[in-house]
């Protein structure tokens, strides 16, 4: 029970998490038909900009500034670098963020180094907030759930009650007709590909100190952001959502749980030894497989639904 | 007598085939001998020995030929963008370690030439499986399974021991004592001169490959997979068929990398062997068929050589990666191809002069980027690793202000010379193409 309970808090913190940088990957996936290999470099830029700037003047300032500092260089590569690869169509945009993807890596290496950098989780935020059955829940991760549910809220409003909402909302599903009608579409362009790497600057300054800030948090990040949106499906900000929750609940439930198939067949009354076949990958306990789950869900929800949970167009 | 009648009729035809066919190839002929000659260009007399650097290079060029022609398979023929191509190669060469393992123990007296072929069955076994999935979808689903297949089969190897051998890898030992030419193996020119043959070979039957129905409805379904529907395939037949293939091909290329290396670990499987293959056949141009070739020629010797000199060999292969991108998506391939009009109109001397006013302004804005970027890369790399820059023996002090106002002044100025240059050349181009196009422009 005392398991399940903090294992399903921590799964609502790294599900967030998620959701903050899925988000924006999504709205950018779904207007642009952009798949930014680059977004979850601006997650690692944001919490690279953190460190640095919250050694300068403080971690508070720098949870305002880092994220603005990422949303500003999305708007600078929109308006500078994609806009002009979009004439060579989808795949060379697609490729162009991967090549963007590699600099980036190797620019955060050459500026900050090829180890972690200490940056860490501010002394106000550093103790326990309350116990539940003998374990300790880090006020941080509260602090975690606590901005990116502001996040989501104000993305809500921002997307239902604006204008500016309303038209992104419209070339989610129909960017040809929105264009039609008269307004700005390459600006809105920009507007959702600045905001997407804003959110994703935030979830790296939030993420950054609770995981780890090195030169591949990029790298082991992005795939399982990628399952994310796939998995919830274009165009659908509350799929990604369900998928954000449904991912990293079952990562943290995967690490918790340490059974394999060896012990649900014990349980039948086969035991298997080392002369089973396929011993090895029965007696895998369910914690070293947590890393593949993501994919097999992503291969698994593609094969039966290729729009993915709630898409509404097809990939 | 009618034996004679068929003779005397399909000869010349044969003949005539044959010897334009040779004549359009020398080409690849001309690529052939220089495979077999370069590594004795820098053979040592004195001391009666290869290169090793040289020939490690060189074998690393032969089987990622492959490996980049078999990527083209996927993303230039059949427009399948793959992020897990390289699953089908490292698959291809564990099966590859456990034969050669089993090989040397005589339990399977397989000559050592044949085991590529192997290799070659081990990857077209892996894509048979994982494309029964993954070409259910096209464009992007089927990019992101593939891509889901690479970060899964990545981390089974290091997961599973039997198979992958966990982090370690699996090594063997290619001296199995089995071969059809009496060779022992043991030094890497004869498993380079196996590779050369084994790429020829394979380069030979992927090039026919285009040419039979299957390639070109291939292509079909890339230019328009509805329309091929309506002809009657079915574009999922055809883009399983050409994955399958593909991995064989991919296959046989990790064949070569086990032999070469005599080790297959993870790293064979994983992203970044996946994103190699993507590079080559990117730069080099998907749209023709000699252009991945060039790509991996020309990316093993980037990697090679300026991963020797520089820490930040990945930051050149990103700029390059994304100038070709956005300035000539049909690679560089591609780039000759958009000359063939002038040449054939005889006209390409007239760019001579514009190209070489390029270059002096080109070679100061490299000049400035590289400065720059191993400045930067010194003050934090290198100096973590205690090394110094040092240019023909002057050391350079990436703390001082006076190297990156040289390298910012490189970079500034060169840009706006490089950017004026290439107005003129634009114009000089659009001249000479208006004279091709123009009716008389051609005598």
């Amino acid at each position: 029970m005392e398991v399940l309970l903090v294992s399903l808090l921590n799964g609502l913190v790294y599900g967030m998490l998620l959701f903050m940088l899925a988000s924006g990957l999504t709205l950018i996936f779904s207007m642009m038909g952009v798949l930014n290999f680059a977004h979850a470099s601006m997650y690692m830029l944001g919490a690279y900009f953190a460190y640095s700037v919250s050694r300068l003047i403080g971690f508070w300032p720098a949870l305002v500034v880092a994220p603005l500092l990422c949303g500003a260089l999305g708007a600078v590569i929109e308006m500078y670098a994609l806009r002009r690869v979009h004439r060579n169509g989808h795949i060379a945009e697609l490729l162009f963020t991967v090549g963007l993807a590699f600099i980036i890596e190797k620019t955060v290496q050459m500026a900050w180094g090829l180890l972690p950098v200490p940056y860490r989780v501010p002394p106000v935020l550093d103790r326990a907030l309350f116990h539940i059955y003998g374990s300790n829940f880090h006020a941080y991760r509260a602090f975690m759930l606590l901005v990116s549910v502001a996040m989501f809220a104000a993305i809500w409003l921002l997307l239902t009650r604006t204008r500016i909402g309303l038209v992104i909302q419209a070339a989610l599903t129909h960017p040809e007709m929105v264009g039609a009608l008269g307004h700005n579409v390459p600006r809105v362009f920009t507007i959702v590909f600045a905001g997407g790497s804003l959110l994703a600057g935030l979830a790296g300054v939030i993420g950054g100190n609770y995981l780890v800030t090195e030169p591949s948090m990029a790298a082991t990040m992005g795939p399982i952001v990628f399952v994310v949106v796939v998995f919830g499906g274009l165009g659908s900000l509350a799929g990604c959502f369900i998928a954000s929750l449904i991912m990293g609940l079952v990562q943290t439930f995967a690490v918790v749980l340490d059974v394999s198939f060896a012990d649900l067949l014990a349980r039948l009354g086969v035991t298997v030894t080392s002369s089973t076949p396929l011993a090895e990958i029965l007696t895998i306990p369910l914690p070293r497989v947590g890393a593949l789950l993501p994919y097999l869900m992503l291969i698994l929800v593609l094969l039966v639904k290729p729009r993915g949970l709630m898409g509404t167009r097809d990939t | 007598m009618s034996e004679g009648v068929a003779d005397t009729t399909a000869r010349p035809v044969v003949g005539a085939r044959v010897g334009g066919g040779l004549r359009r190839q020398w080409p690849w002929l001309a690529t052939l001998a220089v495979a077999v000659v370069v590594p004795w260009l820098f053979y040592d007399w004195s001391t009666g020995r290869h290169s090793g650097f040289v020939v490690a290079m060189l074998s690393q060029i032969g089987m990622m030929v492959i490996f980049a022609l078999s990527y083209n398979m996927l993303m230039g023929q059949a427009g399948l963008l793959s992020f897990g191509h390289a699953v089908l190669f490292g698959l291809g060469g564990y099966v590859t370690a456990h034969v050669v393992t089993a090989s040397k123990g005589g339990g399977l007296p397989l000559p050592l030439e044949l085991t590529p072929l192997v290799g070659g069955v081990g990857g077209f076994l892996s894509a048979v499986a994982l494309g029964y999935f993954a070409t259910k979808q096209r464009a992007t689903a089927f990019a992101m399974i593939t891509l889901g297949i690479g970060e899964l089969i990545t981390a089974c190897a290091l997961m599973f021991q039997t198979f992958f051998g966990g982090e370690g890898g699996i090594s063997t030992n290619r001296m199995t004592g089995h071969s059809l030419f009496g060779l022992a193996y043991g030094a890497s020119i004869q498993v380079y001169y196996l590779i050369v043959a084994w790429t020829a070979i394979a380069m030979v039957l992927m090039l026919l490959l285009t040419r039979t129905p299957l390639g070109r409805m291939a292509n079909a379904c890339r230019d328009n997979f509805e329309r091929a529907q309506f002809v009657g395939y079915d574009p999922r037949v055809v883009r399983f068929f050409q994955f399958a293939l593909s991995g064989f091909f991919a296959g046989i290329a990790g064949a070569l990398y086990t032999l070469t290396y005599e080790i297959v670990t993870f790293d064979t499987v994983a992203a970044p062997m996946s994103a190699n293959a993507l590079l080559m056949t990117y730069i080099g141009g998907v749209g023709v068929f000699a252009g991945p070739v060039v790509g991996a020629v020309l990316i093993v010797l980037l990697q090679s050589w300026v991963s020797l000199l520089s820490n930040s060999w990945l930051v050149y292969a990103g700029v390059l990666f994304i100038m070709m991108v956005t300035f000539a998506p049909g690679g560089l391939a591609g780039l000759v191809q958009m000359h063939g009009p002038i040449w054939r109109a005889g006209r390409l001397g007239r760019l001579v002069g514009p190209y070489l006013r390029l270059i002096v302004p080109a070679l100061l804005v490299l000049l400035g980027f590289v400065l720059a970027v191993e400045l930067c890369s010194f003050l934090t790399i290198g100096a973590a690793q205690g090394k110094s820059l040092t240019v023909h023996g002057v050391a350079i002090e990436p703390r001082r202000a006076a190297p990156w106002a040289v390298a910012l002044l490189l970079l500034g100025g060169g840009g706006l010379w490089l950017r004026q240059a290439m107005g003129r050349f634009a114009a000089a181009w659009g001249r000479v193409s208006d004279e091709i196009k123009a009716p008389g422009g051609r005598p």
